[in-house]
């Protein structure tokens, strides 16, 4: 009966259906309606109520007992600590707002906070190509890529026999010869093996053999014996990777655990592990690869300010990217509060199709209209060179400044419904009295629309607009396909065009080919996180000064 | 009505808590997974959708005969690249994927895949597949299909397969058609498709080793050869034979409408052309410069995780299920592509299409694997694009995009 009492605390009129009872006459009586009224209703709620809690704790004790058995104890403690305080939020009788709030702010934490923090952490590391494991792992990897089969060395045929929990490798060479041999013991030969019709020796007494389906169960331990040929190492050694053939290899790299350090056992290099790449290096700077990932501090904000290939085109860069940002706001802007004005003129025949035609370019996922535009811009067989101008071969996206033009005017295609959306909104709110009573003082239209209209639109729109400047700031989909950045000055040797915003830069920057640097990129994505942090910022401020205004 | 408000309310704020718990043990299921896996009797195969339905049945085959289960997960095969490099090291990884050979020195410097030994049946696989599959000498997976771009003719508008460039522009020119020949360049130009004509001036982008794979210290691109292509490739844009604005849409569209007797272009092109009503032949592609017209090959097969507790299961399945006859075979039939194994594909070759298409492949090179190659694209393309449109002195252009590759790989 926990929520009877808040509800009853916000419920003062008790609620009335449509099937309303005869009102009882005492005051008494009625009381006991109410009371019994509530409860019932309430009731219903507590049940609803513990249901679907009990859904969430039942999903939630299931991921809490596989994260235990995972150890994964971050995440196992983020999970039982929102258990409980959904549990103790939706259960108590107050805590309304908190009850309204808690989803948005899981989501928030989830979604906006988590996101921003991990890409922190990881702008501090060297995640990436050849960086993306911890260093077990890459011994483990350089170790087993180090096996080098002799080359000209036969097949031998291989049956894995077992003794005493022991694995043995009873194995035929080409010529007949029969042998056995483990880890620890080089291969000697055998004449009492039992031969199967192809002259595979299949048993041995002593031994138990094993068949497939015993060497799947034990497929690890099997993987990794390696049987010596002789006593000598430098022969190489018998390993299987399928269970039924062995080959010979030789290991080139040797890890020494004690010093760290990987050995190329024909050339004797030693590789050392300096504690800042992540990898083993050699004396003379040569690199093993795959390295390990680790903390590498300032190094890649160091990187996104200090390398040539960045440095060089950062400033035309960001500034293209401001005026990009800019213009595409400023141009949609106009466009579409001056089609909103024209069709909230009531004198107007036909606005409800013309409204829908123009919201149709929004309608289009946006990176298809891109692409589309694409082909249309194309100087030879393009739509608007062919049919619009007649023929002419105009560089629209392959000339600097043309393209930038082509670039806006395409945004400015995309974006201006979605102005038109939100000022016919808005100018719908503004009363129809205001209007009048201007024309009555004697305001003449434009005036009207200067000093009053803008001012209360603006209101209302000025926030959409700054979040459409950094929408716009990071617009990576248009230009990636409309010009891919493009063009670009070949004689000046860094892979960034004319129309590269920064989130386009930093994707060329930091995603060359297949290798990629997340370390980098997620330092370029928090100083650009940063930029249009400020510039919202001072603007919301702008805005609060408009709204004084009113 | 308070009622409803209330528990319309309560609703939303325990699906959210749910969606939250879910994602707190969605980390959990696929631990499941693993932990299945590494109780060592089930193999996770990654494969896209259209390979998965032939290979449920080699799965399926295997399961009879080793008692170990294959589950197959389907993957889109442009991400997998991505999400196997992430997701081997944290344990989650499959055991198995399917790949393209171009994304090997990736996973190598990665870490993420382990050699796969062929053993005696490398031999039975064609050389091209078996060298594209292999880094620094070692094979890391299994071939199943090769694919190379060849050359596209319409019989009605070319009877006979031009045996050089020269050739190929005068019956181009013969036929009367608003191209004498197609191929894809785009604004920013493009490489791959123009690489065969690059070859054949005698400028791979990288030298080779003996054992045929590429030796990234060896760029050869900026070599005579790759001047005397540049000096071609401003001759031929100025003649109007190759044009920055041909797109691959375009090209297509041109071909498939009889615009010209000739495109360069893969075999993913020739079902359209077909519906198109036009009587395709598969040629080689015609030298521009006096050796081999090789285009880049591009090879795809199944590779297995480091990190896999399952390797010798993976390697069984490998070698013994996905490169047997019968599966190519029908890999290829699903796909069409050439298979890998000789012969599948000798098999194959009674489709004329395959068959061309087979050819050129078995004469190519693969598209270079070392992590180098990946910096070459970014100067390649559009200095390529500068020197079609005329923008400057080709020489000096091309030895510029040298510079700048050697400084990118360095």
């Amino acid at each position: 009966m926990t929520s009877t009492g808040t509800e009853q605390g916000e419920a003062t009129v008790p609620p009335q259906g449509p099937d309303e009872k005869p009102v009882p006459q005492s005051s008494r009586s009625r009381r006991a309606a109410r009371v019994a009224e509530a409860a019932s209703a309430g009731v219903k709620v507590l049940l609803v109520k513990i249901a679907l809690l009990s859904i969430v704790d039942a999903i939630s004790v299931y991921a809490l007992m596989v994260l235990f058995l995972r150890e994964d104890w971050l995440v196992f403690g983020a999970v039982l600590v929102v258990t409980l305080i959904v549990n103790w939020i939706y259960f108590s009788r107050a805590k309304l707002p908190a009850k309204y709030l808690a989803p948005g702010l899981i989501f928030l934490l989830i979604f906006q906070v988590f996101v921003i923090g991990y890409t922190g952490y990881i702008a501090f590391t060297n995640y990436g190509t050849g960086h993306n494991s911890d260093k077990p792992d890459a011994v483990n990897a350089l170790i087993v890529s180090s096996q080098q089969r002799v080359p000209d060395s036969p097949t031998y045929d291989l049956t894995v026999v077992e003794r005493l929990g022991m694995y043995s490798f009873l194995v035929t060479d080409p010529d007949g010869e029969i042998s056995v041999g483990g880890t620890d013991a080089p291969l000697s030969p055998v004449t009492d093996a039992t031969v199967d019709d192809s002259g595979k020796a299949v048993e041995l007494p002593g031994y138990t053999s094993l068949a497939f389906s015993d060497i799947v169960a034990n497929q690890e331990a099997i993987a990794a014996l390696s049987v010596p040929l002789s006593d000598d190492p430098n022969d190489g050694t018998l390993r299987t990777p399928d269970g039924s053939s062995a080959y010979l290899y030789l290991s080139d790299l040797v890890y020494d655990e004690a010093a760290g350090t990987m050995t190329n056992t024909t050339t004797n290099v030693v590789y050392t592990d300096n504690g800042e790449t992540g990898s083993f290096v050699a004396a003379d700077g040569t690199e093993l690869l795959p390295g390990w990932k680790v903390n590498v501090g300032l190094a890649n904000f160091a990187e996104a300010f200090g390398s040539e290939s960045i440095r060089g085109p950062l400033i035309s860069v960001t500034l293209w990217t401001f005026a990009f940002a800019f213009l595409s706001v400023l141009t949609t802007f106009a466009l579409g509060l001056f089609l909103a004005i024209v069709f909230n003129n009531l004198r107007m025949r036909g606005r409800n199709f013309y409204r829908v035609v123009l919201i149709l370019p929004y309608a289009f996922p946006a990176f298809l209209s891109a692409l589309v535009w694409a082909g249309m811009l194309n100087p030879q067989f393009g739509f608007v060179n062919q049919v619009l101008f007649g023929g002419a071969e105009i560089p629209w996206l392959t000339n600097e400044w043309l393209a930038k033009f082509s670039i806006i005017f395409v945004n400015l295609w995309l974006g201006f419904p979605y102005m038109f959306l939100v000022c016919t909104g808005a100018l719908q709110s503004i009363p129809e009295e205001i209007q009048e009573a201007a024309t009555v003082d004697g305001a003449r239209s434009g005036q009207i629309f200067r000093l009053i209209k803008l001012p209360l639109l603006l209101v209302s729109v000025a926030p959409l607009l700054i979040s459409s400047f950094a929408f716009n700031f990071n617009n990576f989909n248009l230009i990636y396909m409309l010009t891919n950045g493009g063009p670009r000055d070949v004689t000046a040797g860094v892979n960034v065009g004319a129309t590269d915003i920064l989130i386009s830069m930093v994707y060329k920057v930091a995603f060359v080919g297949a290798s990629r640097d997340y370390g980098l990129a997620s330092a370029f994505s928090i100083i650009i996180f940063l930029l249009v942090a400020i510039v919202s910022i001072i603007s919301f401020k702008q805005t609060k000064a408009l709204e004084e205004l009113n | 009505m308070m009622v409803n408000k209330k528990g319309l309310l309560a609703a939303g704020a325990v699906a959210v808590a749910a969606s939250l718990a879910l994602a707190g043990c969605s980390g959990g299921s696929t631990s499941d997974d693993s932990k299945a896996a590494s109780g060592s009797e089930t193999l996770t195969v990654w494969v896209d959708a259209d390979r998965a339905a032939v290979l449920k049945e080699a799965a399926a085959a295997f399961t009879k005969e080793s008692g170990v289960t294959v589950k197959l997960v389907q993957k889109d095969f442009a991400k997998i690249q991505e999400e196997f490099i992430a997701q081997v090291p944290t344990d989650k990884g499959p055991d198995v994927t399917i790949a393209a050979h171009d994304w090997l020195g990736n996973f190598v410097s990665n870490g993420v895949v382990q050699p796969v030994e062929l053993g005696d049946t490398a031999t039975d696989f064609q050389q091209v597949a078996v060298t594209a599959m292999s880094v620094e000498g070692k094979t890391y997976g299994v071939p199943y299909s090769v694919e190379s771009i060849a050359l596209l003719r319409n019989t009605a508008l070319a009877p006979t397969a031009p045996a050089t460039y020269d050739d190929m522009i005068a019956a181009g020119t013969a036929a009367g058609t608003e191209f004498p020949f197609l191929v894809q360049v785009g604004p920013e130009s493009d490489p791959y498709h123009l690489y065969p004509f690059q070859t054949s001036f005698g400028a791979p982008v990288f030298g080779t080793n003996d054992d045929g794979s590429y030796n990234a210290a060896d760029l050869s691109i900026g070599n005579a050869g790759g001047e005397a292509y540049a000096a071609w490739l401003a001759k031929e844009g100025a003649a109007g034979h190759l044009s920055v604005n041909v797109t691959s849409d375009i090209a297509k569209e041109k071909f498939n409408a009889g615009a010209s007797p000739f495109l360069i272009t893969g075999p993913w092109n020739v079902p359209d052309a077909q519906k198109a009503g036009i009587d395709v032949a598969i040629d080689p592609i015609p030298s521009a410069g006096g050796s081999p017209a090789q285009p880049f090959v591009g090879v795809q097969g199944f590779v297995v995780s480091a990190k896999s507790k399952n390797a010798l299961a993976a390697n069984e399945f490998l070698v013994n299920y996905i490169g047997s006859e019968k599966v190519q075979t029908e890999l290829y039939e699903i796909g069409g592509r050439a298979p890998a194994l000789t012969s599948a594909f000798e098999a194959a070759s009674s489709d004329p299409i395959t068959a061309g298409f087979g050819a050129v492949a078995a004469e190519a090179v693969p598209m270079p694997s070392i992590p180098q190659m990946g910096k070459v694209w970014q100067f390649w393309g559009v200095t390529e694009a500068a020197i079609i449109t005329g923008a400057g002195d080709s020489t000096q252009l091309w030895q510029k995009m040298t510079a700048d590759i050697q400084a990118a790989i360095k």
